[in-house]
This record gives structure tokens, C-alpha cells and sequence, in this order.
């Protein structure tokens, strides 16, 4: 129903591929039809990823584009830091699309600090219009999910979409002050120092060696009653789990078709917690299943679980996965960001922690449309 | 509607169940060594100060030689948090390095230091006992309690 619409609405294009034409029918078992697939092939054409000191000393700090070595990068507060830092990451990706700032329509962007300060600030100074949005720790694939939808539906032509964190605001906002000795438990995760940004572009000759995006979830808020306000990983797995399994049931993709299916920010604990509950729903996630939080921080730098925050996923998106993904290592991969919507304060009222997950399907540009076959027989 | 309540308070609670079975807890021999011999450091060394105070001068008494060494102690403190290494010590310490006046010093120091990119007013003064305010209050309310009490008891 909602495929016909669309398709109506999608204006013709000289363009010979276009996802319409690969991707199988709708087949859900849900009533709800919560897959947006977009026909006329947004791609992300630019991309760049900040991160701090401790950030480029884990296992992935060779695919960052730029590690800052100080905290606070010369500025006064930590606030100023993580603006300059999104700052950099947004101009960068401009610069990697080959555009200028006057060629991005609209900046959509998001981070965890109270009325978004840092990314309104920072597109006070950058100058573009402004589409704020804030999905906690999902803020990234919230980001390319509405970007891609309204490049997709031609509205905009180039979109740049930038989520950042920085360990020493998230801490001062969400716990204690930096310096106060207390003890984390074990299962506690360490706010992303970081910033990343990417460019969506509409279908066109010269992007056409990009990746695209080729469908995208939104997220279902879920709440399975955890108010530990340090077991975000507990708290957000069955969201991811929601989301995983409406992607692989209504998406006409299953397990084996991804290359990675790659979640935000579960974090150790989070990452086998979510393996456990979609084994209880029959998928069994094997070797293509990572955390970026999980491998965003060596074992040895003592972050318990791993990383979170919004940078976690998002420098990991656009560093490692999106270099796999423009050289075609990887040909398909599924990026389910999480994000917890609490706040201190609702937690210190003894509400329990909903959490969200998006989802965005990702194809390499070498990728085969192989589904169509499966779907004709 | 009510049937529904139920079936999700009791997936929550099976669900919770589940994350205790699975999240990693702390080993609480080893916390115990780690503050024992943190806090059990601070004291000897406390008691170390007020020694070599007495040394120094024989004539003081009892409680001025408390009050310098606790003097000396918030002192260092407040000293290594500004440096940057209390928290370090304090991760392995626990209650060890938190109970002792160390502890105290250093949650004022470390609010101050954090709020001051707000003004002197507003961000330091303002916050400056966001941490320790908890241990002020209560230990004045209990204080007040055990006053009375003694007053009830001993004082009629």
C-alpha cells in the first residue's frame, strides 16, 4: 500500500539503477509496516569522524580521520570543545563530498547535552538551517533515516547530518563532577569523546560510486523495566532486539544477506544480552554481528563494558564501516544505533528507562541485486 | 487492560531477573582489601602528621594537633585532586579513600573545579556542594537526633 504510494510519488529518473527496481516486495508478519525504503537511492557522499585522545588509542583509531590530542582543544570549556570538534567533523564531511557549505540545504543533527546546545551552536557559526533532533545515543542513524527520506523524497538535494558527545559534558550532565573519586560498577560504559558527520546526497552520475541507503526502521520505544541509570546496555537491548526483528522479518533481507550487522552502543554486556534475546526469537547472530561500543575501546584502557554516547556509533559508522563499505568489503550492512531517553531526573524518580533504536540498511555501490531473484520464484 | 499490565510487569520483572543473573558484579574480598589498605593508608598517614606535629612541638595540645593534621590531610587532598590523581587513587579505593576526610575535601574540590566555567556565583558557589550536600544534611539531621536523644536519656 504505502510501496504504491510512494512509487507514484517518486518522480521518473533517466538513472538506470534505482532500488526499486532491486528490492524485493514487502513481506511482514506484523500489521504495522514499519520499513521505509527509499526508491530513489539517497547516497552518502561524504563523511568524517572526530575523536579524542583515548578514542584513537583503541582498536579502530587507525580508520579516524582526525584525533584531537587535548580535551579541551585549546578552548575554555569542554562545551566550546565538543562545538569545535562538531565544527570540524561537519566541514569535513563537506569538504569530502566535494561541496561547499552553501551547497548543503539543511544540517540535521543531535547530542546528548541539555537543548542541544552543541549542535545548534555549532550551526550558528557553520550557517545553514538547522533541523535538531535527539535520539540519545541513536542520534546518528536518526539522523541518515530522516536525511535520507527527505533527499529521497526531493525536497533537498545534499543533507548533512552530524551527531557528536564528549565524555567530560556528558559526565558533568548525566553523573559527577570529572575529578570526584567514586567508583564505577563493572558494567558501567565511558561516554564517547567525538564528533562525526555525514553528507546525503541525491542519485546522480557524479555520486554514483557512493554507498547507499537503501531502507531505514524507525525505532519503537521499548521499556523492559531497568532503571539502573549505569546498565545502559541492559536497558537498550531489547530495543535493539524490537528493531533487529522487524528488520529481518519485514525487510525481505534475513540473517545471512548482511555482511555486518552492526548495533550502536550495547557495550559488552548489552551486545551478548541482545544475542540471548534474539536467540529466544529464532535468529541466531553469528560472526556478522559487532557492537560498536564494544570495539571501540581496548580491553586495557579500563572502560568496563566499552563506549556509548552518540559519537560511538557515529565515528565508527563513518570511519571503518563506511571505508568497507565504499571499497565493497562489505556489500551490504544493517547499522542499529540505541539511545536511552532518560534523564537524571526521571530516573531519580523511579521511572525506568525507554529506549529506542533505528535502523538504517546501508549497500556498498559493488553491491549485486541478488534479492530479486529469491523473490521471482 | 489490567491482564496487560500484568503480562508486561511480569516480562519486566522475568527480564530483570535475567540482567542480574548476567551483569558482572564487583568481588567484594577484593573491594575489601583495596579500601582496607587505601583508607588504612590515609590513617597512618594522618596519624604519621600528627606525630611528627607533636615532635615538633611538644607544648600543643591534643585537639590543636587534630586540627592541623586534618588540616594537612584536606590539604593534600585537595592538592591531588586538582592534579588529577585523587580519582585514580579513588577507583581502586572505594569506601577507603571516600569515608576519611580526604573523601570530603575532595567532592568539594572537584564540584568547584567542574562548575567554574560558570562564574564564581553561579557555578561554584552555587554547586559547589552538589556532592557533599547529602553528608552536610544528614549529618546535621542525625546529629540533631542523637542530640536529643541524649538529652531524653541522660539529660531528665
Amino acid at each position: 500500500m504505502s510501496v504504491l504510494k510512494k512509487s507514484k510519488r517518486s518522480e521518473p529518473q533517466s538513472l538506470s539503477i534505482r532500488n526499486s527496481d532491486v528490492l524485493p516486495p514487502p513481506t511482514g508478519v506484523s500489521k504495522r509496516q514499519r520499513v521505509m525504503r527509499f526508491f530513489n537511492t539517497p547516497r552518502i557522499t561524504g563523511r568524517m569522524s572526530v575523536v579524542g585522545k583515548k578514542e584513537s588509542k583503541g582498536p579502530a583509531g587507525k580508520y579516524f580521520q582526525r584525533c584531537e590530542t587535548d580535551d579541551k582543544m585549546g578552548e575554555k570549556t569542554f562545551e566550546r570543545a565538543e562545538i569545535r570538534m562538531f565544527d570540524t567533523a561537519v566541514r569535513g564531511a563537506v569538504r569530502d563530498a566535494r561541496l561547499e557549505i552553501e551547497d548543503i540545504d539543511v544540517m540535521i543533527s543531535g547530542d546528548l547535552l541539555n537543548q542541544m546546545t552543541t549542535s545548534s551552536y555549532a550551526a550558528r557559526d557553520i550557517g545553514v538551517p538547522h533541523i535538531g533532533i535527539y535520539g540519545a545515543c541513536s542520534t546518528m542513524t536518526e539522523g541518515l533515516m530522516m536525511s535520507a527520506a527527505l533527499v529521497d523524497s526531493g525536497y533537498f538535494s545534499n543533507i548533512v547530518c552530524a551527531a557528536s558527545s564528549h565524555f567530560a559534558t556528558a559526565e558533568r550532565q548525566f553523573r559527577y563532577p570529572l575529578e570526584y573519586g567514586c567508583q564505577r560498577p563493572p558494567y558501567a560504559q565511558w561516554t564517547v569523546t567525538g564528533a562525526a558527520a555525514s553528507v546525503v546526497s541525491k542519485n546522480a552520475d557524479e555520486t554514483r560510486r557512493f554507498p547507499k541507503i537503501v531502507m531505514a526502521i524507525p525505532g519503537l520505544i521499548t521499556d523492559y523495566g531497568v532503571n539502573d541509570l549505569n546498565n545502559m546496555g541492559a536497558a537498550m537491548a531489547p530495543a535493539a532486539m524490537d528493531t533487529m526483528f522487524t528488520m529481518l522479518t519485514q525487510s525481505g533481507f534475513d540473517n545471512d544477506d548482511f555482511d555486518l550487522i552492526v548495533t550502536g552502543d550495547l557495550g559488552k554486556l548489552g551486545s551478548d544480552i541482545l544475542r540471548d534475546l534474539m536467540r529466544k526469537r529464532g535468529i541466531r547472530l553469528g560472526q556478522n554481528y559487532i557492537d560498536c561500543g564494544n570495539i571501540i575501546y581496548d580491553v586495557e584502557q579500563k572502560c568496563y563494558q566499552g563506549g556509548s554516547g552518540c559519537a560511538c556509533s557515529a565515528t565508527i559508522f563513518n570511519s571503518f564501516i563506511m571505508e568497507k563499505l565504499m571499497n565493497g568489503e562489505y556489500k551490504r550492512i544493517a547499522y542499529l544505533a540505541t539511545g536511552a531517553l532518560m534523564s537524571t531526573q526521571s530516573c531519580y524518580q523511579g521511572e525506568t528507562i525507554p529506549c529506542i533504536s533505528h535502523a538504517v540498511i546501508v549497500e556498498s555501490p559493488y553491491c549485486e541485486p541478488k534479492q530479486q531473484k529469491k523473490y521471482n520464484q | 487492560m489490567s491482564e496487560n499490565t500484568n503480562s508486561v510487569s511480569a516480562r519486566n520483572a522475568e527480564y530483570n531477573e535475567y540482567v542480574n543473573t548476567v551483569t558482572p558484579r564487583t568481588s567484594i574480598p577484593k573491594a575489601l582489601f583495596h579500601s582496607f589498605t587505601i583508607g588504612g593508608l590515609t590513617c597512618v598517614i594522618g596519624q604519621a602528621i600528627g606525630d611528627i606535629v607533636k615532635i615538633i612541638s611538644p607544648t600543643m595540645s591534643k585537639d590543636m594537633i587534630g586540627n592541623i593534621t586534618s588540616m594537612i590531610l584536606v590539604t593534600v587532598a585537595i592538592l591531588f585532586t586538582g592534579l588529577g590523581f585523587f580519582d585514580v587513587i579513588a577507583r581502586q579505593g572505594g569506601a577507603g579513600s571516600f569515608l576519611p576526610i580526604t573523601g570530603f575535601a575532595n567532592a568539594m574540590a572537584s564540584a568547584s573545579m567542574e562548575f567554574k566555567t560558570e562564574g564564581l556565583i553561579f557555578g561554584t558557589s552555587v554547586k559547589l556542594f552538589s556532592v557533599v550536600g547529602p553528608v552536610v544534611v544528614n549529618g546535621i539531621v542525625w546529629s540533631t537526633v542523637a542530640g536529643l536523644l541524649n538529652l531524653w536519656i541522660m539529660g531528665l
